[in-house]
């Protein structure tokens, strides 16, 4: 029985990565969430709209690098961040001009902006694939690690390491600055209000004065801010690569859909419910058990109750079951 | 237009297409274009079927075109010798134990009383299962696997005709999506939309990781071809003599006649599935659809049983999609798990529906010929706007280099732009619904 070790490797291969996923998709899911609760559309572009932001961010670090400014021991990626946000603004302003508009004045059926936002996936995908290619990139630099796994060893004098990367430390903490300022705007400024107003009940804030082109721009702008903010730590934790962010759809939407959608709250509990799930399930337990029971009892298998390739098949699984028993997720959201 | 004379006119077109590239590129690049074509046109009826009849919102084609495809490496290569023996057995108890489990905690949720002895039943059912699931199943993976891991390793299939996986196929696309269906047909559209592209992203990952099934990323090749090989008709004299005769040169001539034998095939059920797809948009029950896809309520209030009906549209479309996934394999001679991509295998498919005309099968069938064709000949059109573009520029500058490079990512944006188009400007598509 050695309970402090065990506590130590659950945390070094569940906790923290888990922390850190479920943040990043809770910025994703958040933005997904905002877009259904103000257009009332699922806007499949998300995940190309992430890698877009993700992908100016990383022209900007470059320059940035070119000119010699780093940003101490932290990424370079963040002093770039905001370049990549005003990029991904003008892109989504302009794709709500140029597509999105028309559909909305007609009023269609949200149906069918769903389908329009698979042809912007396409053209966003392919201009994603023109600005940056189909490679692997990877752009983070500074420090590497907060604590490393030696460093914990000679601490404590655990046999266990516990290793934190300074991306994860910083996937958490933006991500918290975001939310929080997210909410503060939500529900402290004028604008925040009326957009909440809006996404209650669309007629009684017409009613009230509140002009929808500037709410939907607004709302452009923050899920342009949530999306490049979500993909660059993403791109920070693990790599960019153009199709991995296509593929992060699916839990996006898992996280938003469980949470409830249209609901902020849900979309961050979604998020890490999601992220933790998927964590546990393709985690290997046989270490942690091995500290946990006598050592005569130590498992022989991995008990790993699926390969993690099956990932995607434990956010599916939860969204099928939060759908088939709670069908507006677990936080109350507007879907009907 | 007049659609008699539009719908002719667009098909000629697409002819045109077509010959001018055999003129152009070559008679075997044309065929394979063609024959592409020809099964993206099955998988747009399929889809059409879905969208354009019921209106549900599949995106998860390309699981059903894996699952083809799965189809045929189960009934026509051949079986690896000793791998049932090793632990074919196992594997196949093990699924029909997990199979079980699920079914028995199916039945405890909707016999048993509500309350808190149902949850723990439900909950013993599935732990208890897993673990025996997992203890029957895994032995058996890990004897298959071992045996010869380099050239088999999977359990081979049943040695039949590979034309019987045609409809094989459709039935394995129509089991899992019966399964589907049950679960998220009657949920808003949105949700059956995410739960088709999920269901989709789990078969290619069962397809990638079960080695035992269909060799994961390792791949099945050497897949058996209902038409002769190239290389037997060229060793073949009377063949050879034939081609001279008609001033070919023996090698290209084998290529075309085998391309063309598949052609013939595919154009035979392209043309069984789009007398069928008439036959029951005209019909009452195709009447009865496009009703409950304009009103669902005044259906119901009609009597009809909407659900139902969608469970079955469902399953028919996604049984189409996984006939023309198994042909698509059967092209191909082989089974690359790696190269199912969404893009391509689904979102392509929606362009084809798009653009073609949704709820219209001759649209559709126009769509994924003409997409297809558009999808293949973009890349060398676009190097060759941007060599034009860039001519002014150094030879090897950065820039050129860079939009050369460029060019081969035209494929998406074209894509993207053309669909754009086609719902802003003309939403109901080439050949629009009658």
């Amino acid at each position: 029985m050695d309970f402090l070790n065990a506590i130590v490797v659950l945390a070094n291969f569940v906790i923290v990565p888990g922390l850190a996923y479920g943040a990043q998709l809770a910025l994703g899911a958040l933005g997904v969430t905002l877009i259904y609760g103000i257009l009332r559309f699922s806007n499949f572009a998300h995940g190309d709209t992430m890698a877009f932001g993700t992908a100016i961010t990383i022209l900007g670090t470059n320059a940035l690098l070119a000119l010699g400014i780093t940003f101490g021991p932290l990424p370079t990626a963040l002093l770039a961040l905001p370049i990549g946000i005003a990029g991904t603004c003008l892109l989504l302003l302009g794709t709500d001009w140029l597509v999105y508009k028309f559909y909305r004045v007609k009023k269609a059926a949200p149906v069918i902006l769903v389908i329009v936002s698979m042809g912007v996936m396409f053209v966003m995908n392919g201009i994603v694939r023109f600005i940056i290619g189909v490679g692997d990139v990877n752009f983070a630099d500074g420090e590497r690690f907060v604590v490393t796994a030696r460093g914990f060893r000679d601490a404590t004098g655990l046999a266990e390491g516990l290793a934190i990367r300074t991306t994860q430390v910083i996937t958490v903490v933006v991500a918290l600055i975001a939310m929080a300022l997210l909410f503060w705007f939500l529900n402290k400024t004028r604008t925040g209000k009326s957009m909440r107003a809006f996404s209650d009940n669309e007629d009684l804030a017409l009613l009230s004065g509140i002009n929808p082109d500037w709410v939907v721009k607004v709302t452009w702008m923050i899920v342009a801010a949530l999306a490049t903010t979500a993909g660059v730590l993403y791109g920070l934790d693990k790599s960019f690569k153009a199709f991995t962010y296509f593929q992060l759809l699916l839990p996006i939407f898992a996280a938003a859909i469980v949470g409830g959608l249209g609901n902020p709250l849900g979309a961050i509990a979604g998020g890490f419910v999601i992220a933790f799930s998927e964590v546990t399930v393709t985690y290997a337990w046989r270490r942690v058990v091995a500290y946990l029971v006598p050592e005569d009892m130590a498992p022989d298998g991995l008990l790993q109750l699926m390969s993690t390739d099956y990932k995607f098949a434990v956010s599916f699984a939860i969204l099928i079951v939060v759908l088939l028993f709670k069908p507006t997720g677990l936080f109350k959201g507007q879907s009907v | 237009m007049n659609p008699a004379i539009r719908t002719p006119l667009l098909f000629g077109f697409v002819a045109v297409l077509m010959i001018g590239t055999g003129i152009v590129q070559g008679w075997n690049s044309a065929l394979l274009i063609l024959n592409m074509g020809l099964i993206s046109a099955i998988m747009a009826l399929g889809v059409n079927l879905q969208w354009g009849f019921a209106g549900l919102f599949n995106i998860g084609v390309m699981g059903f075109v894996a699952l083809g495809g799965l189809a045929a490496v189960l009934v026509a290569s051949p079986p690896t010798p000793g791998a049932w023996q090793a632990g074919g057995w196992n594997i196949l108890i093990g699924l029909v134990l997990g199979a079980a489990t699920v079914v028995g905690a199916v039945l405890a949720q909707s016999r048993m009383q509500k309350g808190r002895l149902r949850t723990i039943t439900t909950l013993a059912i599935l732990i208890v299962g897993f673990v025996v699931y997992r203890a029957v199943f895994d032995p058996g993976v890990n004897a298959v696997e071992a045996i010869n891991p380099s050239v088999s390793g999977h359990l081979g299939g049943l040695n039949l005709p590979i034309l019987l996986s045609w409809p094989v196929g459709g039935l394995l696309a129509a089991g899992a999506a019966w399964i589907i269906g049950k679960t998220a047909l009657g949920l808003r559209s949105d949700y059956l939309a995410i739960a088709t592209l999920g269901i989709a992203e789990i078969i290619i990952a069962v397809l990638k990781n079960e080695d035992w099934l269909s060799r994961g990323v390792k791949n099945v090749i050497g897949l058996p071809r209902p038409v002769p090989f190239e290389i037997e008709l060229q060793q073949d004299p009377a063949f050879v003599e034939r081609a001279l005769s008609f001033g070919m040169n023996p090698v290209t001539a084998s290529g075309i006649y085998t391309k063309l034998a598949y052609a013939g095939l595919f154009v035979i059920v392209l043309l069984i599935l789009l007398w069928m797809a008439e036959k029951a948009l005209n019909s009452p029950w195709g009447r009865m659809m496009r009703a409950i896809r304009d009103n669902e309520t005044a259906a119901r209030a009609m009597g009809k049983d909407v659900t139902a009906r969608h469970l079955q549209i469902f399953i028919l479309g996604s049984a189409i999609c996984g006939i023309a996934g198994a042909m698509m394999t059967t092209l191909d001679g082989q089974l690359t798990p790696g190269s199912y991509q969404p893009l391509r295998f689904t979102f392509l498919v929606w362009v084809m529906v798009i653009v073609g005309g949704s709820g219209n099968n001759w649209g559709a069938v126009l769509g994924g010929l003409l997409i297809w064709w558009l999808w293949v000949q973009v890349e060398p059109m676009g190097l060759a706007l941007m060599q034009l573009l860039s001519s002014g520029l150094t030879d090897g500058s950065a820039l050129q280099t860079r939009m050369v490079d460029a060019a081969a990512h035209m494929r998406l944006l074209t894509m993207g732009v053309l669909m754009l188009i086609v719902l802003r400007f003309s939403p109901r598509g080439l050949i629009p619904e009658r």
